[in-house]
C-alpha cells in the first residue's frame, strides 16, 4: 500500500486536494508550496508538470503552464524540485500532466524518478482506460504507483464500473462537462448527478474537482463526495508570490 | 502489410484515441456509428448528389502539357481548386455536415490553418442551416484575411486561438477544449486526417474520392489506371490520403510526400514532421510529431498557414515507417517559385500548400515514360497578399 492508498483508508470524508502547476509562479517554490499546503491542513497534492497543449485545461492553468516552461520548468527540474524536499515533507503527492510528456521522457525512467521524488499516483487525463490496461498498468503497479481515472456526468454506468474496478486509490470525478476551472458555483444539476454516484456505492471513493474554488462549493462537494480538489483557485491565489500566509489564508478560506 | 486502420484504430504503431474521459462518450458516438452511416445507401445518394451539383465533381485531370515538357514525363494535375470553395477540404465537410446531421447534432465547431476548412465548413452549415463556430489561430487570421471574411459571410463565427504559436495547433486545442464543454449537442468537424480514431479514417474515406476518380481518368486517358508516382502536399495529410487512398496496396504506384520545411529543416523554423518528429501524442493521436526530450511540442513555422503543424496524420506515420511513402520536403522559398512557375507555365495559381507538391518535380528524378499525378489540392486566392508580398507585385 503506498501513501496515497492508506490516506483513503484512513480518512473517509472532507478530503482537501490542491493542484498547483510547477514553475509557476517562479521557479524553486514548489518545495515551499507543498510544505506550507502540508502545514496547512491540506491531505494530498498535485504537482502539475506544465504541458504546451494542455487539452484538457481551461484558460488559468494554460497560461500557469505557459508561465512555468518560459521560467524553464522541465521534468528533469520538476523532479529535482521535489527530490530536494523528501526528507521534509510526508504529504502524499500526484504527479498530473499529459501522456505525451512521460512516454517521450521514457517510462521506465519517469516512474522510477517519481518514485524517488516521493511521488505515488498519476493523473494523466488523455491516458484512456483501454490503453493503460493494455500497455502501462503492468508498469504501474511494478513501480507502486496509483493510476486515477477520470469520470464525468456523461460517462455512463457501465463505464464507471469499469473505472472502478481499474482504480486501486479514489476515482476523479469531474464535476461538469467541462475544462479545468470553467465554473464558478455548483447548479442543482449538477447536485443530481452527485447524488447518483454517491448512490451507485462504488468500490473506490471519490473526490470531485474541476470548478471547486471556495468553502461553499468545497462543503457541498464534500456532502456527496469524500473529497475535494482545487485548482485554478489555488493558482490564482499564489500569482504573486508564495508565502505561508498566502497558502494558509486561502485553505483556511476554503475550510471555513 | 495492411495500411488500413485496424479494429483499435490503429495503423501499426500508429493512431488510437488518446482523449481524456471528457471526450470518451462524443469519440465513442461517433466510432460505433460512422461505418454504418457511410456505407448506408441514404448517406452515399446524398453525398455523391452533393459533391456532383454542388461541389462540381468529379474535378477534372488535366495534362498540364508545359509542365510535362519542362520537366519530362507526362505530369497530370489533379484540379481539386476548381471545387467550390477552392480545395479538397469541401469533400470531406460535405461528408462529415451529413454524418452530424444524421446523428442529430445541432453545433458545428471546426479549426482551421489557412482557412478553407474553415470556408468549407461554414459553407456546408450555411447549407444545412446549422451553427458554425470556427477556431483559428490569432497569426493565420492575419494572414488568411479573405478566408475569415468568407467565414463571416457564410455566417461563422470565427475565433481566435490565442496560446501558443497561435497557429493550426492551437486552434486545434481551442476546438477540443470547446468539444468538452459542449459534449451533447456538439459534432467536431475535423479537417484532415488527424486526431482521435476514427476520424484519420473517417476524413481519409471522405477524402478517397480524389484517387477513385483518378483511376478512372488515368483509365480513360492513357488506357492505365495506375500512374507511376502520385506527389501530394501534407499537413495533416488529408489531401494526401485522398490522392494515395486506392493506390495504397498497389506497390508500382510510388506515392510521395510532400511536407514544409519552412526556412529549412537545418533551421528551428520548419515544419517537417517526418525529418525532424519522433514518436508521440498530439491532439488524440499517436503519431511522428515535433518535440523537445520532454514531450514539449514544437512550435512549427511554414509560410502555408495548412502546412503548419507540429504533426502528421498517424496514417501517413505509418505510410513513412514502412517505407510505402516516399516522405520529401519544400522550404518556403522552393513553394513560392513553384507557385510562380505553375501560374506562368500553365494560368493556374496554385495554393501555397499545394506549392509544395509542384516544387518536389525538381527533386525527383523522373523518367520519359513516367506518368504522374499532382494533387493540386487548392487554389491560390487566398495567398495573394503573400504572393504579392513576397513576390513583388
Ligand atoms: C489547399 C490546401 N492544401 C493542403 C492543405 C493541407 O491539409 P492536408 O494536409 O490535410 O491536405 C490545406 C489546409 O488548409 C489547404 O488549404
Amino acid at each position: 500500500m503506498n501513501k496515497l492508498q492508506e490516506l483513503f483508508k484512513n480518512k473517509k470524508e472532507d478530503i482537501l486536494s490542491i493542484y498547483f502547476t510547477a514553475g509557476y509562479p517562479e521557479l524553486n517554490t514548489s518545495g515551499d508550496i507543498i510544505k506550507n499546503l502540508e502545514k496547512s491542513g491540506v491531505d494530498f497534492i498535485e504537482v502539475g508538470m506544465p504541458f504546451s497543449d494542455p487539452m484538457a485545461d481551461g484558460p488559468t492553468i494554460q497560461e500557469t503552464s505557459e508561465v512555468a516552461l518560459k521560467n524553464g520548468m522541465n521534468l528533469d527540474v520538476y523532479f529535482n524540485e521535489l527530490k530536494a524536499i523528501t526528507g521534509e515533507v510526508d504529504i502524499p503527492l500526484i504527479a498530473m500532466g499529459y501522456v505525451n510528456q512521460m512516454i517521450r521522457f521514457g517510462t521506465d525512467k519517469f516512474l522510477t524518478l517519481c518514485k524517488e521524488s516521493g511521488i505515488s499516483g498519476l493523473i494523466l487525463p488523455d491516458l484512456p482506460l483501454n490503453v493503460y490496461e493494455k500497455d502501462f498498468r503492468a508498469k504501474f503497479e511494478e513501480y507502486n504507483m496509483v493510476n486515477v481515472f477520470l469520470i464525468t456526468p456523461q460517462t455512463s454506468e457501465d463505464r464507471i464500473k469499469e473505472i472502478d474496478e481499474a482504480s486501486n486509490a479514489f476515482i476523479y470525478m469531474v464535476s461538469s462537462a467541462s475544462t479545468t476551472g470553467s465554473k464558478s458555483n455548483i447548479a442543482d444539476s449538477q447536485l443530481e448527478y452527485f447524488q447518483r454516484m454517491k448512490d451507485m456505492e462504488l468500490n473506490n471513493p471519490l473526490v470531485i474537482g474541476f470548478g471547486i474554488s471556495n468553502n461553499d462549493t468545497y462543503t457541498k462537494a464534500c456532502k456527496y463526495a469524500s473529497g475535494a480538489i482545487i485548482g485554478s483557485a489555488f493558482v490564482k491565489a499564489i500569482k504573486n508570490g508564495v508565502t505561508e500566509k498566502v497558502v494558509s489564508d486561502f485553505i483556511n478560506m476554503v475550510k471555513g | 502489410m495492411s495500411y488500413e486502420v485496424d479494429k483499435d484504430g490503429f495503423y501499426g504503431d500508429f493512431g488510437g484515441a488518446f482523449v481524456p474521459e471528457l471526450l470518451y462518450p462524443n469519440v465513442k458516438e461517433l466510432e460505433d456509428n460512422y461505418i454504418q452511416i457511410l456505407e448506408s445507401d441514404e448517406f452515399q445518394d446524398e453525398y455523391k448528389s452533393l459533391l456532383k451539383d454542388y461541389v462540381g465533381r468529379p474535378s477534372p485531370l488535366y495534362l498540364a502539357k508545359r509542365l510535362s515538357a519542362k520537366y519530362g514525363g507526362t505530369i497530370y494535375l489533379k484540379r481539386e481548386d476548381l471545387n467550390h470553395t477552392g480545395a479538397h477540404k469541401v469533400n470531406n465537410t460535405v461528408g462529415q455536415i451529413l454524418l452530424a446531421q444524421k446523428l442529430g447534432k445541432k453545433r458545428i465547431i471546426a479549426e482551421t490553418g489557412a482557412g478553407q476548412h474553415g470556408v468549407a465548413t461554414a459553407t456546408v452549415c450555411a447549407l444545412m442551416d446549422l451553427e458554425c463556430i470556427v477556431y483559428m489561430g490569432e497569426v493565420d487570421i492575419e494572414r488568411q484575411a479573405p478566408n475569415v471574411a468568407r467565414m463571416k459571410m457564410l455566417g461563422a463565427e470565427v475565433r481566435p486561438a490565442k496560446s501558443g504559436s497561435k497557429t493550426l495547433k492551437d486552434a486545434t486545442n481551442e476546438a477540443i477544449r470547446d468539444w468538452i464543454n459542449n459534449p451533447d449537442d456538439t459534432y467536431y468537424l475535423i479537417g484532415s486526417v488527424v486526431g482521435p480514431h476514427p476520424y484519420p479514417d473517417l476524413v481519409a474515406r471522405l477524402q478517397a474520392v480524389i484517387s477513385e476518380e483518378m483511376k478512372k481518368q488515368l483509365k480513360e486517358k492513357t488506357g492505365n489506371e495506375n500512374p507511376d508516382k502520385i506527389i501530394a502536399c501534407v499537413g495533416g495529410g488529408s489531401n494526401a490520403a485522398g490522392a494515395f487512398y486506392h493506390y495504397m496496396d498497389n506497390d508500382d504506384v510510388e506515392l510521395i510526400a510532400v511536407e514544409a520545411a519552412g526556412l529549412g529543416v537545418d533551421t528551428d523554423k520548419t515544419a517537417a514532421t517526418t525529418t525532424l518528429g519522433t514518436a508521440g501524442i498530439i491532439h488524440g493521436s499517436k503519431t511522428l510529431l515535433m518535440q523537445d526530450e520532454y514531450g514539449q511540442i514544437t512550435e512549427p513555422h511554414s509560410i502555408s498557414a495548412g502546412l503548419d503543424y507540429p504533426g502528421i496524420g498517424p496514417m501517413h506515420a505509418h505510410l513513412f515507417k514502412t517505407g510505402r511513402g516516399t516522405f520529401l520536403n519544400a522550404t518556403d522559398r522552393e513553394a513560392l517559385m513553384a507557385a510562380q512557375e505553375l501560374t506562368l507555365l500553365e494560368g493556374i495559381i496554385p495554393a501555397l500548400e499545394s506549392s509544395h507538391a509542384l516544387a518536389a518535380l525538381k527533386k525527383i528524378e523522373i523518367k520519359e515514360n513516367d506518368t504522374i499525378v499532382i494533387n493540386l489540392s487548392g487554389r491560390g486566392d487566398k495567398d495573394l497578399e503573400t504572393y504579392r508580398k513576397y513576390l513583388k507585385y
